[in-house]
């Protein structure tokens, strides 16, 4: 028995010795400072175990992804592809639509060339994705469930890769970006610890850059209404056959600082311009190999982006402008035109974007352009904010109120049970500490909820000492003489604990499988709390008992 | 509850909470006009005091205001603009909004000490940074929790014109918002949804445990029994209008794990008993059960009501919710583990038991019959748990 008892005695010493170091020291080698400073103590203490946004401070932003939007594009490309393809092959198309995203019906003038047209846009269409029909003249595409699926993801995670090289631009520390809810939902979760302010995050996340150059018309005109530009482009086209739009053009000269920050929000207060715009562009924001603010002159005030082109972008680039010396090109940026400079010369591989850009805003752009378009709109559906100073006071008072707890049911058991009180004071004590150093060795975050893990953990920890000790009571009262009363009170309350604690494991598991973020926090600490709790209050509680009960030859007393 | 509804919070029914922290006592209805002159119903305004807790030297002065979906700056431009009558100074930024990085950005461009033009590039924005960050320090540690006055910012280790410089550019408002939510309606509905869904799934989990460890009706009891304390709670928070917010879902869950645990020991003696009592009368089985545990019961019951009520004292305002739940779910959890699980599974072990001796008689009869005992047993064995002697 006592080499037995000394056998648990250290590995309860070791387990409890590891805990301790991982949660005080970490993965590391200690230093003299580590036991010396208490300031250092707490710093070791802050990096190791991590605390969530709720109480550390921070912002978190949910987003939802327009997928659906993804489709729309997709369908919208192939009709358009679908038409030139058909045109070339000389098959004349009376009218190419789309009923829903992610269908394509194409009718053929020519209802015996049906198949032919078929095999031909099937070149673009894969087999795998698009299932396709012939009724008459007309020629369907459907773009099947999985094939839609794995499209509405890639943008998902298209979108991740983005924001995330966005967020990288602006150096918060530890940011985490995650997909978030179900499978279908689209959502992503951005935590950004320390950042109490994320407007300007917000902005430049879903900031749209769809950046293209197209042409203007010829020579280069500007309508003062909509109206009239709507007017001058009804029935023109340029030389390549290219219909015209009119769009809003901010004149040099404009204040356009907000404007770089708020997309597609015109200014009512001022008259828009319109000028006419070619509707196929030259090259777009996708050829952007880089993209740069710099100062545009010696003032240090305004600032203008430069970019340049990737290889294939810049020889579209070149054999345009070549081919239009003379001719105005517009810098379109979300449908707005920025700027339409004349071409002097062939240009291949770079070029500059002007108009009023502060230092920020023109940064901002800059990276937006460097990093890529998202593939779909993004919203923001939850915004969270969490000051540092409102933090402070959420664990301050967390930890004032856990505090006045323990201290209460110490000073209980210890009256209550006396010496077994200590016993229960020191289980309590070990389980806590084994918990904090599970919590800090996975790197888990603990939150509010988590917080209310760990409340419970304690009161079923106590629970759990009290049931042994009423039972060892019992046995006593029986006339069980003391060592087979503690023996027997273990032995009973040890099937009692073991089918509370896993009843409450087993939930817990559901919880954490099917719950979402705050709910998970709570299961992952109870489940780590109980685990730990199983082996305090049954195993170094009983090895404690044991070694009182060994010291004396006879024991006729037990302090309970 | 189904008459009064819930008082759902930002969290599940969407919508938008600030916690503002004011220089001086803030006023509800400026406030209120405040916020009107944005264009924000009267009626859609819940404005909420708070920051007064135990256990903390200075009293601060915090307002919760929770409005209709709207982003943050339009509180921040309706306090800003219209809360203290006097309109802010033109030009100047409010240092107590605002992070770190918004205050280096107006000191990079102002540039206040020329730092542009005597260091090295790179060093300027580096120096505006640290300050900025050291004012944040600041505003979060100062005893009122947000800048009263400019020069009371250290500045230490800074050049000493920044004192000069700051009112330049700087003021410190009458507010600081120190937390701001903003959930849109579909995620409060998803959320919402989820959260029964997950709780139900979790107690089904607990049910076929229960069942396998001992019988599947004590799983059905124990379930009933947590479930009515769950009921109990929300009909309470119904009655008072208090508010449901995410905290109150692990409060919940915390409940469900109490009661659970109390349920579980109880049956435990039960089955124990059974085991070495085969012959003897079921209640009179129960009944020892219940008072062999009693004592346990009380002081378990006792110690963690003691520590939540602690909790509800000392926990502040983010606590508060759930250490609400938790205060009455204990005193409700423990009741019914006692007189709502126990009778349960004993109504349905004697009805299993009446229809074997039965099996002969009309089904009528037997269904009245079953009914009446159970009222019967249901009244006995709450009087029982209610007079047993506590040890």
């Amino acid at each position: 028995m006592r080499k037995n008892l000394l056998q648990r005695a250290v590995l309860i010493l070791s387990v409890t010795g590891i805990c301790l170091y991982l949660t005080l020291i970490g993965y590391r080698r200690p230093t003299m400072k580590d036991f010396t400073s208490w300031s250092q103590v707490k710093t070791n203490l802050a990096n190791n175990l991590k605390l969530g946004l709720d109480l550390k401070g921070g912002s978190q932003l949910l987003m939802q992804v327009r997928a659906e939007e993804v489709i729309a594009q997709v369908t919208t490309n192939n009709i358009e592809a679908a038409k030139t393809r058909l045109q070339k092959k000389g098959i004349t198309v009376a009218n190419a639509s789309s009923s829903r995203p992610g269908q394509i019906s194409v009718t053929i003038s020519d209802a015996a060339r049906a198949q032919e047209a078929e095999t031909e846009l099937r070149l673009d269409l894969d087999k795998q994705e698009w299932a396709s029909s012939i009724s008459g003249s007309t020629v369907t595409f459907t773009l099947n469930e999985s094939a839609a699926e794995a499209i509405r993801e890639q943008s998902v995670t298209q979108a991740m890769t983005i924001i995330e090289n966005r967020i990288n631009a602006f150096g918060v520390a530890e940011q985490s970006l995650q997909r978030y809810g179900r499978q279908n939902s689209y959502q992503i979760l951005l935590q950004l610890p320390g950042v109490d302010d994320p407007e300007r995050v917000k902005k430049t996340l879903v900031l749209e850059s769809k950046l293209e150059l197209r042409p203007t018309d010829s020579p280069f005109q500007t309508y003062p209404s909509l109206e009239e530009a709507q007017k001058a482009a009804a029935g023109k086209k340029d030389s390549e056959g290219n219909e015209f739009e009119p769009l809003p053009y901010d004149e040099r000269g404009d204040d356009e600082t907000e404007e770089a920050a708020t997309p597609a929000t015109p200014d009512p207060s001022k008259p828009a311009v319109y000028v006419l715009i070619a509707k196929k562009n030259v090259i777009t924001g996708g050829d952007i190999r880089d993209a740069l603010a710099i100062p545009a002159d010696t003032s240090g005030k305004d600032y203008k982006i430069n970019f340049r082109l990737k290889q294939a972008g810049a020889e579209k680039f070149k054999t345009w402008t070549g081919a239009n010396i003379g001719k105005n090109l517009a810098i379109v940026l979300n449908n707005r035109v920025k700027s339409a400079p004349s071409i002097r010369s062939e240009i291949s591989d770079s070029g500059e974007i002007t108009g009023n850009f502060t230092k920020t805003s023109g940064e901002d752009l800059a990276l937006v352009l460097r990093s890529g378009a998202l593939p779909a709109r993004v919203d923001y559906i939850e915004e969270r904010t969490v000051g540092p100073s409102l933090g402070a006071d959420s664990i301050r008072s967390g930890v004032l109120a856990s505090v006045a707890g323990l201290i209460f049911i110490m000073i209980f058991m210890g009256i209550y049970y006396q010496f077994s009180g200590l016993n229960a004071i020191v289980s309590l004590v070990l389980n806590l500490i084994m918990l904090i150093a599970v919590l800090a060795m996975f790197g888990a975050t603990l939150t509010l909820p988590g917080i209310a893990g760990i409340i419970l953990t304690i009161g079923m920890a106590v629970d759990s000492n009290v049931l042994i000790f009423e039972r060892i009571r019992e046995e006593l009262k029986l006339g069980k003489a003391v060592v087979s009363a503690v023996e027997t009170g273990f032995a009973k309350a040890f099937i009692t604990i073991i089918d509370t604690h896993v009843t409450t494991i087993v939930s817990s598991t559901f919880l954490f499988i099917f719950g979402t973020g705050p709910i998970r926090g709570f299961a992952i600490t109870l489940i780590i709390g109980l685990l730990a709790n199983l082996f305090t209050a049954t195993f170094v509680s009983r090895t404690m008992f044991g070694y009182v009960l060994t010291r004396k030859e006879r024991v006729t007393s037990l302090s309970i | 509850m189904v008459t009064r509804g819930f008082n759902l919070g930002v969290d599940f029914a969407g919508g938008s909470k600030a916690t503002v922290r004011f220089k001086s006592d803030p006023s509800e209805d400026r406030i209120r006009v405040a916020l009107e002159k944005v264009g924000i119903a009267g009626d859609k305004i819940t404005l909420q005091r708070s920051g007064q807790r135990i256990g903390q030297g200075a009293p601060r002065h915090e307002m919760i205001v929770t409005v209709p979906d709207i982003p943050k700056d339009k509180i921040i431009e309706a306090l800003e603009k219209h809360y203290p009558q006097a309109a802010p100074p033109a030009g100047l930024t409010n240092l107590n909004n605002g992070g770190a990085r918004e205050i280096a950005i107006i000191l990079l461009e102002k540039d206040p000490l020329s730092f542009r033009t005597n260091l090295p590039p790179g060093d300027a924005e580096k120096e505006y940074n640290r300050f900025a960050e050291s004012v944040i320090r600041y505003r979060t540690s100062a005893p009122a929790g947000l800048i009263t006055e400019l020069n009371q910012i250290p500045v230490d280790g800074f050049d000493a014109k920044f004192r000069e410089a700051l009112p330049k550019f700087f003021y410190a408002g009458e507010f600081s918002l120190i937390g701001f939510e903003n959930v849109g309606p579909q995620v409060g509905q998803d959320l919402q949804r989820r959260a029964v869904l997950v709780t139900l799934v979790s107690c089904l989990g607990m049910l076929v445990f229960i069942a396998f460890r001992f019988e599947w009706i004590y799983g059905v009891a124990a379930i009933v029994a947590t479930l009515h304390d769950v009921i109990v709670t929300l009909g309470m928070f119904s009655l008072f209008q208090w508010e449901i917010s995410l905290t109150f879902i692990a409060a919940i869950l915390t409940l469900i794990g109490y009661s659970m645990n109390d349920t579980i020991v109880i049956f435990d003696r039960i089955r124990e008993t059974l085991k070495v009592r085969r012959r003897e009368d079921l209640v009179k089985v129960t009944n020892d059960a219940l008072n062999q545990t009693l004592s346990r019961t009380i002081i378990a019951s006792g110690l963690t009501f003691l520590s939540v009520v602690a909790l509800l004292l000392f926990g502040g305002e983010v606590l508060k919710s759930f250490s609400l739940v938790l205060v009455i779910g204990i005193l409700i959890g423990t009741y019914s583990s006692i007189a709502v699980a126990s009778p349960i599974m004993i109504w349905w072990k004697r009805r299993e038991e009446g229809q074997r001796q039965q099996q002969e008689t009309e089904k009528k009869a037997l269904k009245k019959k079953g009914a009446g005992e159970s009222n019967a047993v249901k009244v006995e064995s709450k009087t029982t748990a209610k007079s047993a002697p506590a040890r």
